[in-house]
Formats: C-alpha cells, structure tokens, sequence
C-alpha cells in the first residue's frame, strides 16, 4: 500500500503517470483473472497437505481390525499364521528386523564408499571427465528399482552364494551364528548389498553438492597451514559439509527402508529372525509386496495386518526424516554462523 | 620492459645497503612470470625482503599483488590452469626446484587471508592448534602452551582466554582475523604472508591488526598486499608497487613516499588512480 503512494509523485515527476496508475489500480482492487489464479494456487497447495491426512487415515483405518485384535502385540510376535481354522496370528517383529538390519548395514556400506566418491570427484579428480562421471552416477539414479531387482538375482546372488558365503563359511566354519545358513545366495547379505549399491548414487551426489558449496576459502586456509591434499579434505572439506553428509546418509536411509522390488526379488522373504548374513529373511515392503495379492478370503485379519505394517513403515520413514531434518538444522546452526 | 630493468637495477642498488642493516635478505624472486591459462598476470618480478621487516605489497585491483605472494607460498599452483616460472629463493633455497614439497614450503610460511576464514566447526582452540596437529604435535600439554603463545602474539589471548572451546566463527571480524594469524604463528613459519588483511575489516579492527603487524615485524618476515595506501605508509619498512603485473617501484616506504621515482607511483601514492 504505501508503496503505491509512493510511486505515485514519482511517476508524475518522470512522466509516465498514464502507466504506473492503472497498473497500481490493478494491483489494488484485484481483477477476475487474478483471483481465480490465486483460487487455483491456493488449492494446488492444499493438495499435498490433503494427500497426506487422507493416506494416513485410510492406512489407520484399514488397519484398525488388526489393531483391535493383536493392538501392541503385533510389533513384538513373531508369527505370520494366515490361517483361519486354527486361529489367525500376525506379527511384525522379523519384518521389522528385516528392514532394520538391511537398511542400515545397506547404509554403514554405502555412506563410506558413497562420501569417498564424491570427495575424490571434487577434490581430487581434476579431470574434465569429473562432470561425466557425475552425471553417470545421476542416471544411476533413474535405474527402475526392478532392474537392480533382476541385476541383483542373476549376478548378485550368485556371488553372494559362490564368492563371499563359500569362502566365509570355508574360513570360519558355520559355527559362528552370523555366518550360518544354506548356500543359497539368497538373504539378508544379497538384499543388503542390492539396497546399499542403489541408494549409493544418492549419496554420491548429495554429498557432492554439500561438499561443493564449501568455501575455497576454507581449503586455502588448511593448504596455507601446510596440510596435505587428505589433511585439507579432513580439516577444511567435511567437518564443514557435514549438515549436507549427514543429510545425504538419512535420506538414503528412508530411501532404503521403502526400498521394495529389489529387495523381494532377492532376500528370500521369510518371516525369521535368524543372526546371519546368509539366511533369508524379509523386510516390510518386502513381505507387504509378496502377500498383498493373496491376503483376503476367510484370512479376515490379513489384508489390516498388512496394512498396519504399512503403516508401521510410514511411521518408520517420518522418524527417519524427522531425525534428518533435527540433525541437520543443528548443524546448519554452525553453518549460520560462518555465513 | 626495459623499465622494469631498471627498476629492479634501481632496487637492487637501494637494497645493497639495507641488507648489511637488516641482518641479510630472506627471500630473492628472481623475474616471477605467471598467471591462469591464456592470461599472464605477473611479468616479471624480482624483489629482495630483508629478514624480519614487513614489506607492503601495493597496487590497484588486479595488477597481481595476490598472485605474487600466493606464488611465494606456492598457493598460486592449487587454483586450476595457473602457471608461475621463475626462481624463488628461500633462504637459499628455490622452491620452485624439482625435488621441492610444496607442503613444505607451506609449513615454513604462514599467511592470512583476504577474509577470515577460521575452520568454522572448530573451537577457538582447535583452529590455532590445527598446524601443530598436522606438524605431529599430539600432547595436550605441549599444544596449550603454543595455543597461548600464539594467541598472546596475535593479541587475542586476553580477549578470548575464557572461552578457548567457543566457535571461532562466534568471534568479530577482526578477531576472527587475529585469530587466522595466530592460527599461521602456531606452526612458527619463518615467513608471514598476508594477502589484504583488513579489507573485510573495521578501523578499530584494522588498527587492532596493524599494531600486531608493527610488534610482530620484530620477530617474523613479513609480507602484506594491501590496497590501502595509507597502510602501507604507517606500518611497512619497504614497499613495492605494482602495476598491471609490472613491478613499478620498490624501495624504503618513505623514500617510495616522499620522492617516488616513477610518476605512475606518484599519481597513485597521490590518488589519481587505483
């Protein structure tokens, strides 16, 4: 308002009055054509909020059988008894277990490697081919998940089962609990590797982009203090991308946590809790996937059971995001402050 | 070129005599060539700096000044396509020879930079105890005592004695910027380089430094790159002009003040250009 006051002696003195006053008019009693734009943004931007009360309401309530029946049970049992005659039971524990492990051993595998890559792209490898190789990780990224899916079961597995189970078990024998389990390739190892090689891309670039908005002057001052090209990166590149790093790692992690297809295809999906790398076991998208099609019938409590796991799932992943956004605004308190 | 000649045989000759009073010369240049690609930002530069004095490094926006003392710790070298030739001889040594680490030479010479730039997820502490840590220093007793003397020589101890576990980056400017030189003395470097030390700063700031710069000059061998005249004329013992990559003059700073040899010093000391 008072800015059309303003420019109104203005527009006199400079001449261009006849223009400057019907635009300001305009602005102030606002035309047809405004006002259904801004109708049409305005709910374009309710949309997502609704998207969201609507989701989580139609998974409480498809959910809200098995709630009732097993209530807080179902987090800690191990059954999956899709048996109506002898008494329906259902429970969450090895599914839980499942996307835990794999998801963060996927993570502890793939945040090392994933940081290591992007810290060499960007100050090391000064080669013009730095670009490409940036944008081959990104369209690694747009790989349909079914296809590290079918890539994970006819090249991971198989090494899973030849090259690292027969060599481990040959060294330490089958009496260490985590090394037990049929040589099949299938299980938690070949699903925790397949999860740690896709979500590696999303690492790689954006803890590229943390580590690329790090002053130069930073690098200078460690160069400048006579640090070696790895003293520099530990002085003056990560601790000041670590807001970005750590940000990089959580998303992975939700990412891996949802991770479905890829996963099915090759972890074996059973619903156990079993200490070792080699036996199969499930995860929660894993197990929601594989019976979703069968649940219904006289199995009354299935098709909630699976439903409240996807809802346990969802609860999982806002944790995980939750976390990421704590983290990350505490330490860009820091960033703040060299800003 | 054949003025920069003569100005360096001019230099030279004013240097022979300054060099018996000042305990002999630290660093010679001998025609410093270097720049970025295509582009040749210094041509030719040869200079002498006596041991412990402070020699101002001034010229208007880009005639080299940084270049050239970047090229003096051989920081010049990190930035992609840059390029130096010539000799730089460190008491006795060229650092630009073959089988010379330029890490080395970075640990000999310390230098600060145009803006503050502390570590900005360090403590107080843990920036000036950074160069001892990389010099292998582990001891906590023995790193307290160089973090104190180091913040006493940069005259910050006081100021910042009960809160050496603070960010530094929740320092001011200028004593963001006394901790960044305290930071270069932790590592004892025989050579000082600051490149425009309080541009980002202050008068009160700029004068916190400047006193600092005159009681360190006592003990280190200082070179500064500053665009401000008025700078240069209270606290160096000898500038050196630059000029489109072009040393124009050197000599004692009052001689380059009071009767400077070449107009283009002139025109510049007296603010008509740059």
């Amino acid at each position: 308002m008072t800015g059309n006051v303003m420019t109104s002696p203005v527009g006199e003195m400079s001449g261009t009055r006849q223009t400057a006053v019907p635009r300001m008019r305009r602005r102030r009693v606002m035309n047809a054509g405004d006002r259904i734009f801004l109708a049409i943004i305005r709910s374009a931007a309710l949309v997502p909020v609704l998207l969201i009360i609507l989701f989580v309401g139609i998974l409480i309530a498809g959910s809200m059988p098995s709630l009732r029946a097993f209530g807080l049970r179902f987090l800690f049992n191990s059954e999956w008894q899709p048996n109506a005659e002898i008494g329906e039971d259902y429970g969450a524990l090895p599914f839980i277990y499942g996307t835990l492990f794999s998801s963060v051993m996927a993570l502890l595998l793939a945040a090392p490697v994933g940081i290591g890559v992007a810290v060499f792209l960007n100050e090391v490898f000064t080669s013009r081919l730095r670009g490409a190789i940036a944008f081959l990780i990104e369209i690694l990224a747009t790989i349909p998940s079914i296809v590290f899916g079918v890539w994970a079961f006819f090249v991971l597995v198989p090494f899973v089962r030849d090259g690292i189970q027969a060599h481990v078990q040959a060294i330490f024998g089958t009496g260490f609990v985590l090394f037990r389990g049929p040589p099949l390739g299938i299980g938690l190892l070949a699903g925790t590797l397949v999860l740690a090689v896709m979500i590696l891309p999303m690492i790689v670039s954006i803890s590229l982009e943390a580590i690329r908005m790090v002053p130069s002057s930073y690098r200078e001052a460690a160069l400048g203090l006579g640090a070696t090209r790895w003293e520099m990166i530990r002085l003056a590149v990560l601790p000041p991308a670590r807001s970005g790093l750590i940000g990089a790692c959580i998303l992975a992690l939700g990412r891996a946590l949802g991770e479905t297809m890829a996963v099915t295809m090759v972890i074996g999906n059973k619903n156990v809790i079993r200490w070792s790398l080699f036996e199969p076991a499930s995860t929660i998208s894993s197990v929601v996937a594989s019976n979703f099609g069968e649940a219904g019938g006289d199995n009354a409590l299935m098709l909630p059971s699976l439903t409240e796991l996807a809802l346990i799932l969802f609860a999982m992943t806002l944790i995980v995001n939750l976390v990421a956004r704590f983290l990350i605004r505490r330490f860009a308190g820091d960033k703040a402050v060299i800003a | 070129m054949s003025h920069v000649r003569n100005n360096l045989a001019a230099s030279l000759a004013a240097n022979a005599g300054a060099a018996a009073s000042a305990n002999g010369h630290r660093i010679f240049t001998e025609h410093i060539v270097g720049g970025f690609g295509d582009t040749t930002v210094l041509k030719g530069i040869s200079l002498r700096i006596a041991h412990c004095s402070l020699t101002a490094i001034m010229g208007p926006s880009g005639c080299g000044k940084s270049t050239f003392i970047r090229c003096i710790n051989r920081l010049h070298e990190e930035i992609p396509r840059a390029w130096v030739t010539g000799k730089i001889i460190l008491d006795g040594q060229d650092i630009y020879g073959a089988d010379v680490d330029p890490v080395a030479i970075r640990r000999k010479i310390g230098m600060v930079f145009q803006r503050p730039n502390p570590f900005p997820t360090f403590s107080i502490y843990d920036n000036v105890a950074a160069g001892p840590r990389l010099n292998g220093l582990r001891k906590r007793h023995a790193l307290d005592e160089v973090v104190e003397k180091s913040l006493r020589h940069a005259a910050l101890w006081d100021e910042v004695k009960d809160r050496l576990e603070r960010p530094g980056t929740g320092l001011s400017g200028g004593q963001q910027q006394r901790l960044c030189i305290a930071r270069a003395l932790a590592v004892d470097p025989e050579i000082l380089l600051l490149d425009e030390p309080c541009s980002a700063l202050d008068p009160i700031g700029t004068e916190r430094i400047e006193e600092l710069l005159v009681q360190l000059k006592k003990e280190y061998t200082i070179i500064m790159v500053t665009h401000n005249i008025q700078q240069a004329g209270r606290i160096a013992d000898r500038t050196v002009f630059l000029l489109l990559g072009e040393m124009v003059e050197e000599g004692s700073t009052s001689d380059v003040f009071t009767s400077p040899k070449d107009p283009r010093t002139e025109a510049f000391i007296s603010g008509r250009f740059g």
